[in-house]
């Protein structure tokens, strides 16, 4: 078996997320260097604040501020940090229960003196990010507190309101893979390669699949036997494109086809030239043009033939 | 109150999985899950167009590419279609919306699968974008930082120590070494810290597998198996979502999806938990209360669980088609299976699975 196809394949996007009351008001008092928690029914303070009670899901809305400074309540040491995370050295993650709140907020920890200098029960206050835009990130991460020599921080009695308020944010994300095609659609591309179009006949009902995915769905059985089809093919239904695509070099108006090639079961899709885009018609005979860089045709265009009859392609439309 | 009994009696009549190993480059998705929905049939003696109802469970993250179990559905014949379903969950969590199917009386028989391939990316970031994305995720705390969080609470709280959570390591992956499906068996060195409390050794294999659970209906379920194990109760619940707000050393939507699925009434002689990280079993075992039976009788994780094994979206179905090959096999008359979802257990699903008696 010839070796298996890899390529590397980023998945990358920004998510723009739009805030509740609650959200809204906790991530721009952290802009304004405001920590806030938010008031349960029964007194419990919330921080990191939620829009509804955990326990009794009654909607919340009670601002109170709370202090900066806190308690650890768990930790584990992460010495190897990974992209995104709030630090680039050594440190560690932390669960930490801010003064006049009951619960505890995740975040990282800045300690120089390493693992042996973090245990549960550390005071800890936040280190503020230089810049600050309403996130998370604007703590830019927990440092150990020495009370009896740092300023206070107790909690100004901030009343939740501001002007200007965050009301979304955008994260960012981004995830790496090594995608790889499996058996049967390896074998396709490797094909393609050397300009031959290769499908997988079906064991049991015989179809023939083009591009195969390694599996019939309609019998789940998989597909082994290669068969290679057309070159040309017959145009099975059209449609004429008039959006210009971004980042696309092709005039509009342009033909996108299903075209079914010759012994194939499965009609693929391309793209229709060297014929004007109003006499395209269904049952058009085609075949493909290669590109020089390989992979798919870059485009099919008419053989000449007579068109083919619709008996001959009806169950592939 | 005792669970009230199911509408139906439906019972795990097949079961199937994978190999599971670090990677799987040569096969996709579908090639990768084939051979296990050919294998659960070829028990039964059924074929594609017998089965009343499909479902299954995988994520889009893992494969990196979005509506990735549609190709999957082509291993089942899913063409012209059929009554079928999915969900972004572990399959244990399909296996659930098919048991509710076939208590409507809508289908007599199901088809539960599920799959993951871990190897194309890295599973630690990958389950970063399960988090709160507000407060947690812009952060990307990763699930082993997650897990060692929940680690270092229960240690403080003198639940565990270092020690003990090497014993559940060893265990496991000894039980494995009788389980030709794992991908860590026998001796496994407890490692280097991966993130301080918890070793490599503390953490499962990554790795790439599928598993596949036919589910049949009253009499229905006695002509495809000669011992079914009947689903006698199942419930899934969850912790609230923010970390801070949760007790890590407990896990009380465990203990409330026990009390529904009948857990607590008669003992079980066999649990298949889904831990994925040991310290995860200690919570489990005081939830469900494991180690409280007059001669501590239960055997957990006779496979090895999630600690020799665990590929994502398939390791808890695996639990319970582990749980149900036992009672098949007449080595257990009342198991229970348990599975996660979520970091630190933040969901769990609890079955327990009977066979008639003896």
């Amino acid at each position: 078996m010839p070796e298996v196809l890899k390529a590397p394949l980023v998945v990358e996007f920004p998510f723009t997320r739009s805030l509740g009351p609650v959200q809204s008001a906790f991530l721009t008092g952290l802009r304004e260097r405001v920590v806030l928690g938010v008031r349960t029914a029964d007194g419990r303070t919330l921080v990191p604040p939620v829009e509804y009670d955990p326990v009794t899901s009654r909607e919340l809305s009670e601002l109170v501020e709370v202090a900066a400074t806190g308690t650890v309540t768990t930790w584990a040491w992460n010495h190897e940090p990974r992209r995104g995370q709030p630090l680039d050295r050594p440190f560690a993650w932390v669960l930490v229960r801010l003064d006049g709140a009951d619960t505890a907020l995740l975040h990282a920890l800045d300690v120089p003196g390493g693992p042996d200098s973090v245990h549960t029960g550390l005071r800890v206050r936040v280190r503020w990010a230089g810049e600050r835009s309403g996130a998370i990130t604007d703590i830019a991460c927990f440092e150990p507190y020495e009370p009896a020599t740092d300023e206070t921080f107790a909690p100004g009695g901030h009343d939740g309101r501001f002007e200007d308020l965050v009301t979304g944010i955008v994260a960012p994300a981004r995830l790496d893979y090594t995608y790889s095609p499996g058996r049967a659609q390896t074998a396709y591309i490797q094909a393609l390669a050397e300009r031959r179009v290769v499908g997988e006949r079906c064991p049991s009902c015989r179809k023939v699949y083009v591009p195969p995915r390694g599996a019939c769905p309609t019998c789940g059985v998989a597909t082994a036997e290669r068969v290679e089809v057309g070159p040309r093919g017959t145009v099975t239904t059209y449609c004429i494109v008039n959006i210009k695509a971004k980042n696309l070099d092709i005039e509009v108006p342009y033909v996108y086809a299903h075209i079914a090639l010759d012994g194939a079961d499965l009609a693929l899709h391309g793209r229709i030239a060297g014929i004007p885009y109003d006499q395209v018609r269904m049952g058009l005979r085609v075949e493909p043009v290669w590109s020089d860089e390989g992979g798919h045709p870059d485009h099919y265009r008419p053989t000449g033939e007579p068109d083919a009859d619709y008996e001959t392609y009806k169950e592939l439309v | 109150m005792p669970a009230p009994r199911p509408l139906r009696d439906i019972a795990v009549v097949a079961f199937a999985q994978t190999d599971h190993r670090r990677t799987s480059d040569e096969l996709s998705e579908v090639e990768m899950l084939m051979p296990v929905l050919h294998q659960v049939l070829a028990q039964t003696g059924m074929r594609t167009s017998d089965i009343g109802f499909t479902c299954s469970g995988s994520t889009d993250y893992l494969a990196g590419r979005a509506f990735s179990f549609t190709m999957a559905l082509d291993g089942v014949g899913a063409w012209p279609p059929i009554s079928e379903s999915h969900v972004e969950m572990d399959g244990a969590w399909a296996l659930y919306e098919a048991w509710t199917k076939l208590l409507t009386g809508d289908a007599d028989t199901a088809l539960v699968y599920a799959y993951g391939k871990s190897s194309p990316g890295s599973v630690r970031d990958v389950l970063t974008r399960q988090l709160d994305p507000y407060y947690v995720a812009p952060l990307w705390p990763d699930s082993v930082a997650l897990a060692a969080l929940q680690a270092q609470a229960l240690i403080d709280a003198g639940d565990t120590d270092e020690p003990a959570l090497a014993a559940v390591a060893t265990r496991s992956r000894a039980a494995a070494a009788g389980n030709s499906h794992a991908q860590l068996r026998g001796s496994v060195p407890r490692g280097e810290y991966a993130v301080y409390p918890l070793r490599t050794g503390d953490c499962p294999p990554i790795g790439d597998g599928a598993a596949a659970v036919i589910l049949a209906a009253g009499e229905r379920a006695r002509e495809l198996c000669e011992r079914p194990a009947w689903i006698r109760g199942i419930d899934h619940r969850i912790e609230a979502h923010g970390l801070g707000v949760r007790d890590l050393t407990d896990s009380p939507s465990t203990r409330l999806a026990a009390e529904h699925a009948g857990v607590f009434e008669r003992p079980v002689d066999t649990a298949e938990l889904h831990a994925p990280f040991t310290s995860q079993e200690v919570v489990l075992r005081k939830a469900l209360r494991l180690d409280e039976g007059p001669d501590g009788g239960v055997e957990v994780n006779p496979s090895g669980g999630a600690l020799a094994a665990n590929p994502i979206m398939a390791a808890g179905l695996i639990r319970i088609g582990e749980a149900a090959d036992r009672i098949r096999r007449g080595e257990s008359d009342r198991a229970l299976a348990h599975a996660t979802s979520g970091p630190c257990l933040q969901q769990n699903l609890v079955a327990v699975l009977e066979g008639d008696p003896r």
